[in-house]
């Protein structure tokens, strides 16, 4: 919790007790201690209080109310594990977190591999830092506009009779319009890449720009190749970056319901849409029970990236 | 008498767009010698030794390393290594790993490399801390392990870049000895470069005063330090006064100038006591400044004030002219 992380009085300790005759300085002093105990508290109080309200408290209510009961028609509070028991009961749940999984994984790797070489570019190849600076801001463009908006606009482009089939038809490199483009896996993960590369660019590109320069060419001075320097020097100086993006990735993977809608025209599914559905059906204690289930699963996975990498020294 | 590893540059530029930062350089370094690059910051010593080191590219001219044109090789195919101002050391690699690193580039097997690092490391006598990592080390410590690290390429070369800048004053004493020391043991050129005079006179065989793009004058450092050929190199290496006399500048140490009671008159500006010695500056009615260093006893025996009025006088043999 807040308060832990803020040393009690921490910011008052400079101004130490002002030097009185002897008496007066002891009682002076524990006056003051117990004064800054309270005055830390005060400190901490105004985070605390935001967290408890908009993170604490909804958790804990979702984990009350996936242990409710519902009917048809109705929720009725309850303890009862009825909710778990389906949810782990069903395959559909297996296949859907399978599912889940394999977009978070493939996307990962995609926006790893593009992010990554986004990032060594900036970093290393273009020189000025004003280019360094416009380029960057040319990247988040994209994000002038609702992301429901960028994902949209690749239906035109992909459809059957899109502007992607039309041109490839026009080049005679396929003869029939190509069915997988859009509503299907491609299409969702191709919008999951698009939206979500530059969170995997900007940790990273923050990363390799305190990388110092004369490291490099202590490398080359000691012989080796650009290939070398990458692989030994450039990479594990910048995993922590590559660990924060991967966070960001997995997390608003692991959690979107809206992309894998549009872009698979609701053909394809995950934990999210399953998250969806239950509300759409006003199955809110069925909705809270597989949330409880998603939000444990996206930890665990941190916790077990956090084991490799420790980016505390990044934050 | 050339021979052995003998470095020579030749006609050596190296321009940044408009600006020469180092302008149509002669000089050939004997093999085995400690020379100091000595210079204001901009003069292009720095910009001299990298090109050397092969990190920046010549503009014209070439590099000549026992006999061979190196001006085109890659840095480390050029008998060159290079210990980096703030020492560069890889943060992420122990320190031995940070020594082993261009054997392990080269693709020798970690248990030779580890023993080779070893040795170097028992060089600089670090030993003791070649599991940590560089951040866990003080300064002088960073320090030998770049040393260990650049020694590893069994250079012909070694180049420093400004390597004891980062230094408090008094590890700075200490590992120039050391660095001295080792150059000796090791029988290579060093070639150092710094703005600090005491440094160069300190450690060098020979020194290269640069200044503006160009060298102003090398040789021996108590040649460099007893018969400046400029006014810059007077000023710069310090100890020196430079006074106008008819017919072109001439210079005299400040060892030289005795407090007298004729000789040319001048004003007490300052008095600085340094121990074994106490530093007076005078004006003189020309408005050169002239420092006067004097022994401790004879200043005493006749102290003076700031203020005071004095005339100032010299052997005539000790006397340099300037030639520019």
């Amino acid at each position: 919790m807040a308060p832990q992380g803020v040393r009690p009085g921490g910011v008052l300790s400079p101004g130490a007790p002002p030097a009185q005759t002897d008496g007066k300085k002891q009682k002076g002093r524990a006056h003051m201690s117990t004064n800054r105990h309270v005055l830390g508290w005060l400190q901490a109080a105004p985070l605390a209080a935001i967290l408890l309200a908009f993170l604490i408290a909804p958790i804990v209510m979702i984990v009350i109310v996936s242990f409710w009961g519902a009917t048809e028609f109705s929720i009725y509070p309850a303890f009862q594990f009825d909710n778990y028991e389906f949810l782990f009961g069903s395959p559909v749940t297996y296949r859907v977190f399978l599912a889940t999984f394999k977009y978070a994984l493939i996307t990962w790797a995609l926006t790893l591999v593009i992010g990554f070489t986004v990032a060594y570019f900036l970093a290393f190849h273009v020189r000025s830092l004003t280019m360094q600076v416009a380029l960057f801001l040319i990247c988040t463009i994209p994000f002038w506009t609702s992301n429901i908006i960028r994902m949209i606009s690749w239906i035109p482009f992909l459809g059957r009779n899109g502007i992607a089939n039309q041109t490839l038809i026009s080049w005679g490199v396929i003869d029939e319009p190509l069915e997988w483009l859009l509503y299907s896996d491609f299409s969702v993960l191709l919008a999951f890449v698009h939206l979500y590369t530059l969170f995997m660019v900007v940790p990273i590109f923050n990363t390799m720009m305190r990388i110092d320069k004369s490291l490099l060419e202590a490398a080359r001075d000691a012989g080796a190749s650009g290939f070398q320097t990458l692989v030994h020097i450039i990479i594990p100086l910048t995993k922590p970056g590559i660990m924060i993006g991967t966070i960001f990735v997995v997390t608003l993977v692991m959690g979107d319901f809206i992309t894998v809608r549009f872009m698979s025209g609701s053909q394809r599914a995950n934990v999210g849409r399953l998250i969806s559905n239950d509300i759409g059906l006003l199955q809110y204690p069925s909705a809270a029970a597989t949330a409880v289930v998603l939000l444990c699963t996206v930890l665990i996975v941190i916790a077990i990236l956090l084991r490799f990498v420790n980016i505390r020294k990044e934050l | 008498m050339r021979g052995g590893f003998d470095l020579e540059l030749v006609r050596l530029t190296k321009r940044y767009g408009e600006t020469v930062a180092v302008r149509d350089i002669n000089h050939v370094f004997a093999p085995g010698s400690y020379v100091c690059l000595l210079g204001p910051s901009g003069c292009g010593k720095s910009s001299t030794l990298r090109m050397i080191a092969g990190h920046e590219e010549v503009s014209e001219g070439s590099i000549l390393l026992d006999g061979h044109d190196v001006s085109f090789l890659p840095p480390a195919q050029r008998g060159t290594a290079m210990m980096f101002q703030n020492y560069a050391l890889f943060p992420h690699l122990s320190v031995r790993d940070n020594v082993a690193f261009s054997l392990r580039m080269k693709g020798v097997d970690k248990a030779s490399r580890h023993a080779r690092a070893n040795e170097l490391l028992a060089l600089v006598d670090m030993t003791h801390l070649a599991d940590r990592l560089p951040a866990q080390l003080s300064g002088g410590q960073q320090q030998r392990v770049a040393l260990a690290r650049a020694l590893v390429t069994e250079p012909k070369v070694l180049l420093l870049d400004e390597p004891l800048s980062a230094l408090d004053p008094f590890l700075r004493i200490r590992m120039r000895a050391e660095l001295k020391k080792l150059q000796r043991e090791l029988g290579i050129t060093f070639i150092h470069v710094t703005h600090g005079q005491d440094e160069a006179l300190a450690l060098a065989d020979e020194i290269v005063v640069m200044n503006d793009a160009v060298i102003e004058q090398a040789g021996p450092a108590r040649e460099v330090w007893a018969t400046p050929r400029t006014e810059f190199v007077a000023r710069f290496i310090g100890g020196h006064n430079v006074i106008s006399l008819p017919g072109g500048k001439a210079t005299v140490r400040a060892d030289a100038v005795q407090l007298g009671q004729d000789g040319l008159p001048a004003t007490i500006t300052a008095v600085e006591y340094q121990g074994a010695s106490v530093a007076v500056t005078t004006r003189t009615e020309s408005g050169d400044d002239v420092l006067a260093l004097l022994p401790e006893e004879a200043f005493f025996a006749a102290p003076k004030s700031p203020g005071d009025a004095v005339r100032l006088s010299w052997d005539d043999s000790r006397l340099h002219r300037l030639e520019a």
